[in-house]
């Protein structure tokens, strides 16, 4: 036995083995004390509860739903909300970050100092007490009846900022977004086939041509005797009509955005002064114009270097999302921990949030990775 | 002695220079610079007359509010100890108070390099800790005894982060050596826990603690609420910062370890003598980082049913007249989350700076 021990190969062994039976140990410990835990309390597992209807409301769903869905659909709603939240934040706190990047790299330092300001408050206030505080200021905008109106279409109001939408159904919608992706398909196909001159021709004509489209999908689409242009109106005591973002997902939204925006900007910051200068010189001394400079040469190679990074920030915002529940929002995790509270379904209902999450998560890592495949290191190649 | 001289940079431009040529170089730099100016000097004068000029202050002043476009803070006046104590008993704040020092003392002490030993910078902690907890807890050299569900305020928000940051970074360490073992098996065990962990919101891990230990663990280890959660996140923060060391573990050139092989260390002599301290040095700034946003994360335990900072805010304007002056208690609150969180990454940039500035 001792000079088993002395030998290493055989203590290397013995340790893995220890420390692979100690995990497996534990696992199996834990999963027969929950199995004690859950027959003591003569609570039933699986997946059945799935099919049951909840019988309680939510505050919000992109979906229409009733009290009578299924846990099912519930969850499915909490999962798109979740992500429209996700979507609309991380969106926003791209444009805020693309355009403090830009200002903070300005070489008038009035300018960029403005930019520095706006990172430096944002990013070092915790998330979810900029929610609260942007909800407990969207929520006491005025009543409806005094709501901030403006150009008589959108209107501010305590209950909801309401947008004018098209009176159209979604299969019209989706014919109009269906337009906009096929011209962008059509772009790329385009792109090295044809003479220049051509070329921005027909882009020309193509922007044009797609608001055209679209003006007579929805012409075509509305309801007759109905106008095309939903506006919201004030009816009574409230708006009728038009679109309503609640104030808990327009708080979220702007608390989002501007926090992801502060981090974002400072990934584009660094990638933007990444680009080494000997770059922009030689466009300078081609002859490109300023515009071209920064279109052509500065900002495709910033975009290449802040991907990997960008990815990141993206993925650490989507489960930033999670604070809905602070102020009311019923994203997966609100409506997770409600049905738990509804349902006993405890273990389950974990389950389903970790795989949720992970999914989500995988997603954007994966369609990242594959943008940064496919145009990493291109600017190294030598066209033919 | 003149060779030096030829290979100094150039001196850099006067201020007037500067000034001429950044803000004032073109007709367009121009415009942006008084539009901005101007944009600076509003935004400032805005701030200056909320906050200072137009605001009322004490708490009998109340009545005033109503009257001015400036802030209140009245409610601060009035409500201060809720937003920092919680419930923590009235007489006994100068505890929670004390408490609260002696564990600003230990953070800003371990900032300084002397303390930069692994004896020191555990003995520092455990003492500051111990000392807080003490003054929390009570029940000794007759003090009253006052059980965690009563802590509140800032004194719970820095426990959770002294406490996640004293139980996670051996935590840290560990993991970061053990996804570094030659034995695989050792190593995929650890990094699927690490990844598993790091791909989840830190919101879901403290819920789930919160929430799924009482069917999983026998009843003897579930402990309180308030330390399941801690260790949870305690958990959540080891494996962000188990990574930041591993990138600093990578960065140390082999020639490193293979010479200490050579020379006939162990192990355990390798890893504390030559590994541990130069990765600790290559991601310092990392290290400091992920400090800032665990402060920050600590406010995600307000969901999972804690009185920390956030909650106790809730609480203080949510009575009778105190209704309208929401804005008020959210400043406050932001303003102390700023001069935490703004003074440890200006710390972690000094710290970047002067590292690099040494390497070089």
């Amino acid at each position: 036995m001792g000079s088993l021990l002395r030998n290493r190969k055989f203590r290397e062994l013995f340790l893995q083995a220890l420390v692979v039976s100690v995990v497996a140990a534990l696992l199996v410990a834990m999963v027969i004390n929950t199995r004690a835990s859950l027959n003591a309390q003569s609570l039933t597992t699986g997946f059945g509860f799935l099919n049951r209807s909840t019988g309680w409301d939510f505050s919000f769903s992109v979906l229409p739903y009733s009290i009578s869905d299924t846990y099912r659909k519930t969850l499915t709603i909490g999962i798109l909300n979740t992500l429209l939240l996700g979507f609309l934040g991380i969106a926003l706190a791209t444009v805020f970050g693309v355009l403090v990047g830009l200002i903070r790299t300005s070489r008038n330092f009035l300018f960029s100092s403005l930019g520095t300001l706006y990172v430096e408050v944002f990013r070092n206030v915790p998330l979810i007490l900029q929610a609260v505080f942007w909800y407990s200021i969207v929520s006491h905008l005025p009543r409806p009846r005094s709501a901030i109106s403006l150009g008589d279409s959108v209107f501010l109001s305590g209950r909801g900022i309401y947008f004018p939408t098209l009176n159209i159904g979604v299969t019209a919608f989706l014919l109009m977004m269906a337009a906009l992706i096929a011209w962008c398909v059509l772009l790329l196909v385009l792109k090295d086939k044809l003479a220049s001159a051509t070329r921005q021709k027909i882009k020309w004509i193509g922007w044009l041509a797609v608001p055209l489209v679209w003006f007579i999908i929805a012409w075509l689409a509305h309801e007759p005797g109905t106008p095309v242009i939903n506006t919201p109106a004030l009816k009574g005591l409230n708006f009728r009509g038009g679109m309503r973002m609640p104030p808990e997902l327009t708080a979220l939204v702007i608390a989002i955005a501007l926090y992801g925006g502060a981090y974002i900007g400072e990934v584009v910051r660094a990638g933007l002064m990444s680009v080494p200068r000997g770059q922009i010189e030689a466009g300078f001394i081609n002859g490109l114009s300023a515009r071209h400079i920064f279109t052509r040469i500065r900002l495709p190679l910033a975009v290449r270097a802040v991907l990997p990074s960008l990815t990141n920030q993206y993925v650490q915002l989507m489960k930033a999302t999670t604070i809905g529940l602070v102020v009311g929002f019923s994203d997966f995790f609100m409506i997770i921990s409600t049905s738990i509270n509804q349902s006993g379904q405890t273990l389950e209902l974990i389950a389903i949030l970790m795989s949720g999450f992970l999914l989500i998560n995988l997603s954007i890592a994966f369609v990242m990775n594959a943008i940064n495949r496919r145009i990493a290191l291109k600017g190294y190649e030598v066209k033919g | 002695m003149n060779q030096t001289a030829t290979l100094q940079r150039p001196a850099p431009p006067g201020l007037m220079t500067q000034i001429r040529t950044r803000l004032f170089g073109s007709p367009l730099d121009c415009v942006i610079t008084v539009v901005c100016a101007a944009l600076l000097t509003l935004l400032l004068y805005k701030i200056i007359d909320w906050a200072f000029i137009s605001s009322v202050w004490a708490k009998e002043d109340e009545p005033l509010c109503r009257d001015t476009h400036g802030a209140c803070w009245s409610v601060i006046d009035a409500r201060h100890r809720i937003i920092l104590f919680g419930l923590f008993p009235f007489e006994e704040h100068w505890r929670s108070t004390l408490a609260c020092l002696v564990m600003i003392v230990t953070m800003v002490a371990s900032c300084f390099s002397w303390f930069w030993r692994a004896t020191r910078l555990s003995i520092l902690w455990l003492c500051g800790f111990g000392l807080f907890y003490l003054l929390m807890r009570g029940g000794v050299l007759g003090m009253a005894g006052i059980t965690p569900e009563r802590w509140g305020g800032l004194a719970l928000t820095i426990f959770i982060f002294a406490a996640v940051s004293i139980i996670g970074m051996p935590l840290s360490v560990v993991l970061a050596l053990a996804r570094r073992s030659k034995l695989p098996a050792i190593a995929r065990v650890t990094g699927l826990f690490i990844d598993f962990f790091r791909s989840l919101p830190l919101l879901t891990i403290l819920f789930t603690a919160a929430v799924i230990t009482p069917f999983v663990l026998p009843g003897w280890l579930q402990g309180d609420k308030l330390y399941r959660v801690i260790a949870a996140f305690a958990i959540f923060f080891a494996c962000y910062q188990a990574e930041n060391i591993r990138a600093g573990l990578q960065a140390i050139p082999s020639g490193q370890d293979e010479a200490g092989l050579t020379l006939g260390l162990s192990y355990w002599q390798r890893v504390t003598r030559i590994q541990l301290p130069q990765a600790f040095r290559n991601s310092l700034p990392a290290i400091v980082n992920q400090f800032v946003i665990t402060f920050k994360e600590t406010s995600i335990v307000t969901i999972v049913g804690f009185f920390e900072i956030l909650a106790s805010g809730h609480a203080a304007y949510g009575t009778g007249e105190w209704t309208p002056h929401y804005i008020e208690v959210y400043v406050f609150i932001g303003v102390i989350y700023f001069i935490f969180v703004f003074s440890l990454s200006r710390y972690g940039a000094y710290l970047e700076k002067k590292l690099r500035v040494g390497r070089v």
